[in-house]
């Protein structure tokens, strides 16, 4: 009996949780005409979330790229098919690693990072401040963070599959003697921009959308103390990485059912 | 903006306000009236809803029953942005001064005014000079937030409470936490800006001695009901236990020093679990539970 109580609760406490999210949401959205009218306070938070992102995202990509190419390479030298080594390098960063490892870095970094900077805001009455200001902090504060986070995401995956590549060409043909011609010229051949290249940008601007609005929502939903504010960073970390791996098996699935 | 256009005396009266949070009562039937032109202090002991009411002035939260109304109109009646622009007249002082941690005093000053207004630059540089003047810190302008002690801090949100020459401002413990210098300097800028701004003054607080000594009236809440209220003299001369309980700082009387509780005797005595059970903890598992949930 009590296990049932305590599921019928729980049940209910999420979909209500997933109702003030949605709410929320809605409530991002329609203020972000006021940050178009204001692209500086866009600009501040693109450096924050965008622009810091940089290091982790270029040193990621070129180990993953490197890693790509040495397991790629003991495979397919098995085929004696090493020229195609480019093509898997270059598909798997661009259809899957990029968008997908270059979510989970970035909820990893600037989702917990917007959580907390949100959440402490409201425990330090930093936002109730600003209503009683008649400034409304989801204009002013909330929908820049997501615009930015949103608009960073597909340029940080683009850029984190673009380093992977060159990772993989430097361990491919560098140490590894595979036919540098061979690693280009396959890839440009294989990779169809279509297939490829914009199913894989539109992966990662989902997942940047999803990431934004988890991290800010969680900030924004938080209690506003110390334990409150650390749990609600984790929530960020953990249920992006599951919606994010969740959302690309389904993404994956509509995009590349067919062949 | 003229600040006393009303045939009305009063800038904010409270009509029968009731609220609650989950089971408890926090305010059960009552009405305040705040005069306008006048410090009027709510005082009580700390968890009778003093900031909740404040919240409930600025529209922040909404009651269950009765009203609100300030400058002749129903806070809550109003559609948002009817109370954007009514809150553009109220200046609200939080405890933590609530400055934003990200900007200089400078700025956290001029921010209400860049936000709400087109003015020029130039313009709002003296502005905003003249208000850090008010308060004294015109030399701490370059200082980010956190370089400010408790009282520094609590004095430049006042300056940037009232960048927008309000008509009245919300004081939410403004002596919490001082040292007595710094409540001298308080108590003093918040008499003297009342009387050279023409403000309203509403003032939550528990410091008997500090806001006796600036109120022109005094409400004392306990347990959500208004149990005494009167001039700073009428209330000293109060013949409810409640309120001398209160003005003199007794541990025991009406509001009594322990939370409700069983008696203490049984409670030691016939303890419902023995006294080393075998479990590690008693509530392991709705600790457990509490902790996911």
């Amino acid at each position: 009996m009590e296990f049932f109580r305590y599921l019928g609760a729980s049940t209910r406490a999420s979909f209500t949780k997933l109702g003030r999210a949605s709410y929320f949401l809605i409530e991002i959205l329609s203020g972000l005409a006021s940050v178009i009218v204001r692209p500086r306070l866009l600009l501040k938070q693109l450096h924050s979330v965008g622009v810091l992102s940089f290091l982790i995202i270029v040193i990621s990509g070129l180990f993953v790229g490197m890693v790509l190419g040495l397991q790629g390479f003991y495979i397919l030298s098995r085929f004696g098919a090493e020229e195609t080594l480019g093509v898997m390098v270059a598909a798997s960063l661009v259809r899957e690693l990029g968008p997908v490892v270059a979510a989970l870095l970035f909820a990893g970094r600037a989702g917990s990072a917007l959580t907390a900077e949100i959440g402490l805001m409201k425990a330090t009455e930093q936002l109730s401040g600003m209503e009683m200001m008649a400034i409304d902090p989801i204009k002013r504060i909330i929908s820049p963070r997501f615009l930015a986070g949103f608009l960073s995401m597909p340029l940080l995956a683009s850029l984190f599959s673009a380093v992977g590549i060159i990772g993989g060409q430097l361990v491919g043909s560098g140490l590894l003697g595979v036919d540098d011609g061979a690693y280009w010229s396959q890839m440009q051949a294989t990779l169809d921009f279509k297939d490829d290249i914009i199913n894989g940008i539109i992966k990662s601007v989902v997942f940047g959308f999803v990431t934004s609005w988890i991290a800010l929502f969680e900030g924004y939903d938080a209690i506003p103390t110390a334990e409150g504010v650390s749990r609600a960073t984790t929530r960020t970390v953990v249920n992006s990485a599951f919606s994010i791996l969740g959302l690309d098996f389904i993404l994956t699935a509509l995009m590349f059912g067919e062949h | 903006m003229d600040n006393v256009d009303s045939t009305e005396n009063n800038l904010v009266s409270v009509h029968n306000l009731t609220f609650s949070r989950g089971e408890k009562k926090i305010f059960d039937d009552i009405s305040l009236e705040f005069e306008r032109g006048k410090i009027t202090a709510i005082m009580g002991p700390s968890g009778t809803g003093k900031t909740t009411l404040l919240k409930l002035i600025g529209g922040q939260l909404f009651p269950e029953r009765g009203n609100v109304m300030v400058n002749g109109r129903n806070v809550h009646h109003l559609k948002r942005a009817e109370l954007y622009a009514l809150r553009k007249r109220m200046g609200m002082l939080f405890q933590s001064g609530a400055l934003l941690t990200d900007m200089t005093v400078y700025n956290n000053v001029a921010f209400p005014l860049r936000e709400h207004t087109t003015l020029p630059e130039s313009m709002i540089r003296s502005l905003v000079l003249m208000k850090l003047e008010a308060v004294g810190l015109r030399g701490a302008r370059d200082l980010m937030p956190n370089e400010l002690s408790g009282g520094m801090a609590r004095r430049v949100a006042l300056a940037r409470a009232i960048a927008l020459d309000p008509m009245m401002i919300l004081y939410d413990e403004p002596f919490t936490g001082q040292d007595p210098i710094s409540m001298g300097a308080l108590v003093l800028l918040i008499k003297s800006l009342n009387a050279t701004l023409g403000l309203t003054s509403i003032i939550v607080s528990h410091d008997v001695h500090e806001t006796s000594a600036i109120a022109d009236y005094i409400y004392v809440l306990a347990d959500g009901k208004i149990v005494g209220q009167g001039t700073p003299q009428e209330i000293t001369q109060s013949s409810s236990e409640w309120v001398q309980q209160f003005m003199n700082g007794a541990a025991d009387g009406p509001v009594h020093f322990h939370y409700p509780a069983k008696e203490y005797m049984d409670d030691l005595l016939h303890s419902e679990k023995p006294l080393f059970p075998r479990s590690r903890l008693p509530d392991d598992r709705t600790a457990k539970r509490k902790r996911y949930s």
